[in-house]
C-alpha cells in the first residue's frame, strides 16, 4: 500500500467520482438515509406535527391506551405518548451531535499533538487515552453524572470524553504518517508557525476518516444517551426523550407497555437508519477499505 | 516498540528461539500498560469523587448530628487529612486488598464487591455463550450460501439485532417473556443454592444482553469464513472433489474460527459493562446494581471499590484477549 495518501482528499474524490451516489443506490444505504431523513423532518417540523405540547396534560386520561384522542396513549401523567416521541426525536438528534463533535474537537487537540510530538510523549498519550477506554463507559458515565447532577451539557462532556480516545488514535496516526512528508517540511523550513502547520498543512490530511467513524459511532452514541436516560441520568425531565419514556414505560409494564413499545421502536429506527446508513459510507467512501467485496 | 516494529511474522514464526522472547516482551509491555491504566484510573477516580457534592460525614451521620459529632468521625475516616495523604492512604488501602468500608451498614466493601461480582460474570459468560452459539452457526450458514435469500435475511437480521439496544431488548423481552406469555420470571437472581431456578432466571437477562452479540458474531464469522476460502487450500480441498458442505465445515471453519474467538474476548469485556443495566432491570443481584444504589445513596466507598474492581476486571480481560490474540496470529504484536 503506497504511504503517500491523502485521506480526506480521497474521501472527496470518492464523492465526487460519484462514489457518494453508491451510498445512495446501495439498498440498504439508501433506506438507512430514507429512515434518517424521516427523523430529521419530524425533529424540525415537531410542533406542526406533534397534537399536543411535550407538556400538555390530559389529567383525566392518565395512562389511557392508545384511542383516536392519543394515537400511542399517554404517559403517568397523562400526557400524549406521540407528542412526546415527536419532540424527542430533537434530542435525540442534537445530543449525539453535540457530542460527537466535542469528541472530535478534543481527538484533534490530542492526537495532533501526540503524533506530533516525540515518540516519548506520544506514548504517554497513547496511555493516557488507554486509561480514559479501560474505564467502563456506562458505568464511568453513571457514576460522575449521578453525583454532578445531571444536564444536558454535563452529558455531552462526559460522553465527549469516553468516546474521544478512539478519534484520537486515529488523528495520531494519521499525523505521525502526514508528519515526515515533504510539505510539512517545507513549511517549517520556511518558518511557518507549529500552530499554522497542524492547522494548515496536517490537519486537513488526517480528518477525513475520522468523519466515517464519527458516522459509525451516531448510533453508539444515542443507545448510550437513552441507556443513561433509562436509569434517570440522561436528559432531564420534564424535556421528552426517549430514553426517559422507555423508563417510565418499565414502570409501568404491566398496565400501559404502550411507552415502552413505541418508544423501543422510534429509538430502534434511529439507530438502525444511522447504522445502515453510516456503514453504507465507510463501504464506499473509505480509501483504506480495499474494496474486493 | 522499534525493534518489534522491524521484525515480521516470518522471522517470529520461523526462527523460534526469537519468538518466545519477543512474545515475553510483548507480554511484559501489556502488562506494564494494564499496570499503569488500573492506576491511573484509580486516580482520576479518586480525583472525581473529591470534586463531589456531599460529605460522606454528613450523609452517615444524617442532618440532625452535631458538628463535633461530624468532626470526629470525619477524623475517623480521614477526611480531615490533606488530599494527598487520603489518596496514598487510598491506595496503599487498595493494593492491601482493603476497598474501605460502606458507610451506612459498615460492612467491608470488598465483602459485597466479591458477592456481588459472581452474579454479573455468570451473566456475561452465559450472554457470551448464547451469542456465540447462535451467531457463529448463522454466519457460517450465510456465508456458505452467500448472496441467496437466506444470506441476505441473515444479514439484515444480524444488523437490525445490533441495532437493538440491549436495555430495550432486556425491556421488551421482560414484557413479552415474562408479562404476556409468563414463561420466565421477572425478577432476581434465583432462590440461593437452586441452580435450576437460578438459571431459569438467568435466560432472558442474558438472552437480552447477548441479542446484539448474536447479529455482531454472525456478521463476523461470515466475513471471516468469506475471506477463509480464498485460501489456497480451499480450493485444494476443493478440487479434490470435496463435497462444498464438507469443504466449509471441515476446513475453512478452523480458520475462520480465529478472528472470531478474538472478539469474543474483547465482547466479554463490554459486556460485563453492559451487564449494569440488565442487572438493574431485572433486579438481579450484581456488580451494575450494587453500584447503582450506591450512587443512589451517596455511598461513595462502595461506589470506589465497585469501579474499580470493574476497571481491574474490565482491563484483565482486555488484556487476555489481547494476548490471546497475538498467540494466535503473531502479527499482532509487531503492532
Amino acid at each position: 500500500m503506497s504511504e503517500n495518501r491523502n485521506y480526506l482528499k480521497e474521501i472527496i474524490n470518492n464523492i465526487k467520482e460519484s462514489n457518494l451516489r453508491r451510498v445512495f443506490t446501495d439498498p440498504l444505504g439508501l433506506f438507512g438515509f430514507l429512515l434518517i431523513l424521516f427523523l430529521v423532518l419530524i425533529a424540525i417540523f415537531a410542533p406542526y406535527i406533534a397534537p399536543y405540547s411535550s407538556s400538555d396534560i390530559d389529567i383525566a386520561n392518565r395512562l389511557a391506551s392508545p384511542s383516536s384522542r392519543h394515537l400511542f396513549g399517554t404517559d403517568n401523567l397523562g400526557r400524549d405518548v406521540f407528542s412526546r416521541l415527536v419532540f424527542g426525536s430533537r434530542i435525540a438528534l442534537t445530543v449525539p451531535i453535540l457530542t460527537i463533535s466535542f469528541g472530535i474537537i478534543l481527538a484533534i487537540i490530542f492526537g495532533l499533538i501526540a503524533g506530533y510530538s516525540s515518540e516519548r510523549v506520544g506514548n504517554i498519550f497513547l496511555v493516557i487515552f488507554d486509561i480514559i477506554k479501560s474505564f467502563p463507559a456506562l458505568l464511568f458515565a453513571m457514576t460522575v453524572i449521578a453525583l454532578t447532577g445531571s444536564n444536558l451539557f454535563v452529558l455531552i462532556i462526559i460522553i465527549g470524553i469516553t468516546r474521544f480516545p478512539a478519534y484520537a488514535r486515529l488523528i495520531r496516526a494519521q499525523t505521525l504518517r502526514v508528519k515526515g512528508k515533504e510539505y510539512v517540511i517545507a513549511a517549517k523550513a520556511i518558518g511557518a508557525s507549529i500552530f499554522k502547520i497542524m492547522y494548515k498543512h496536517i490537519l486537513p490530511n488526517v480528518i477525513g476518516p475520522i468523519f466515517i467513524q464519527a458516522a459509525m459511532d451516531i448510533p453508539v452514541v444515542i443507545t448510550f444517551v437513552a441507556a443513561l436516560s433509562f436509569l434517570g441520568l440522561g436528559v432531564p425531565p420534564p424535556t421528552p426523550s426517549w430514553g426517559t419514556m422507555i423508563k417510565i414505560g418499565y414502570s409501568f409494564i404491566r398496565i400501559a407497555p404502550w411507552m415502552v413499545i413505541f418508544g423501543g421502536i422510534a429509538l430502534v429506527w434511529a439507530t438502525l437508519g444511522f447504522t445502515l446508513f453510516g456503514e453504507a459510507l465507510r463501504d464506499n467512501l473509505d480509501p483504506r477499505l480495499n474494496r474486493q467485496r | 516498540m522499534d525493534q518489534l516494529v522491524k521484525i515480521n511474522s516470518k522471522n517470529i514464526v520461523y526462527k523460534g528461539g526469537v519468538d518466545d522472547k519477543l512474545m515475553l516482551k510483548y507480554i511484559l509491555r501489556r502488562l506494564l500498560v494494564t499496570l499503569i491504566t488500573v492506576l491511573g484510573a484509580t486516580v482520576i477516580l479518586f480525583i472525581i469523587i473529591q470534586f463531589l457534592p456531599g460529605d460522606p460525614a454528613t450523609v452517615i451521620l444524617g442532618p440532625r448530628a452535631t458538628p463535633e459529632i461530624i468532626e470526629e468521625l470525619r477524623a475517623k475516616m480521614w477526611l480531615d487529612q490533606p488530599v494527598y495523604v487520603q489518596l496514598f492512604r487510598f491506595l496503599y488501602n487498595i493494593i492491601r486488598g482493603d476497598l474501605g468500608t460502606d458507610v451506612l451498614n459498615y460492612m467491608p466493601v470488598r465483602t459485597l464487591v466479591f458477592n456481588a461480582l459472581p452474579h454479573t460474570i455468570v451473566l456475561a459468560i452465559t450472554s457470551i455463550f448464547i451469542a456465540s452459539v447462535i451467531g457463529i452457526p448463522l454466519g457460517t450458514y450465510a456465508a456458505a450460501y452467500k448472496n441467496s435469500l437466506a444470506d441476505k435475511i441473515t444479514g439484515l437480521l444480524s444488523i437490525s439485532m445490533i441495532a437493538i439496544p440491549a436495555f430495550l431488548a432486556g425491556v421488551l423481552f421482560l414484557l413479552f417473556f415474562s408479562v404476556y406469555l409468563d414463561w420466565f420470571p421477572a425478577m432476581g437472581g434465583g432462590k440461593e443454592g437452586d441452580i435450576i431456578s437460578q438459571i431459569w432466571h438467568l435466560i432472558l437477562p442474558a438472552g437480552s444482553l447477548a441479542l446484539g452479540w448474536i447479529g455482531y458474531l454472525a456478521r463476523i464469522m461470515r466475513a471471516s469464513v468469506l475471506e477463509e476460502m480464498t485460501e489456497d487450500y480451499v480450493r485444494t480441498a476443493r478440487s479434490k472433489g470435496l463435497r462444498e458442505r464438507t469443504v466449509v465445515f471441515k476446513h475453512v471453519l478452523r480458520g475462520a474460527l480465529i478472528p472470531v474467538i478474538a472478539v469474543i474476548g474483547v465482547g466479554f469485556g463490554n459486556l460485563l459493562g453492559g451487564a449494569v443495566i440488565t442487572e438493574i432491570i431485572f433486579h438481579r443481584p450484581g456488580l451494575g446494581t450494587l453500584i447503582y444504589h450506591a450512587i443512589q445513596s451517596r455511598n461513595y466507598p462502595i461506589v470506589q471499590g465497585g469501579l474499580i474492581i470493574a476497571v481491574l476486571l474490565y482491563s484483565l480481560v482486555n488484556l487476555l484477549a489481547d494476548l490471546s490474540y497475538s498467540f494466535i496470529d503473531p502479527r499482532v504484536r509487531s503492532d
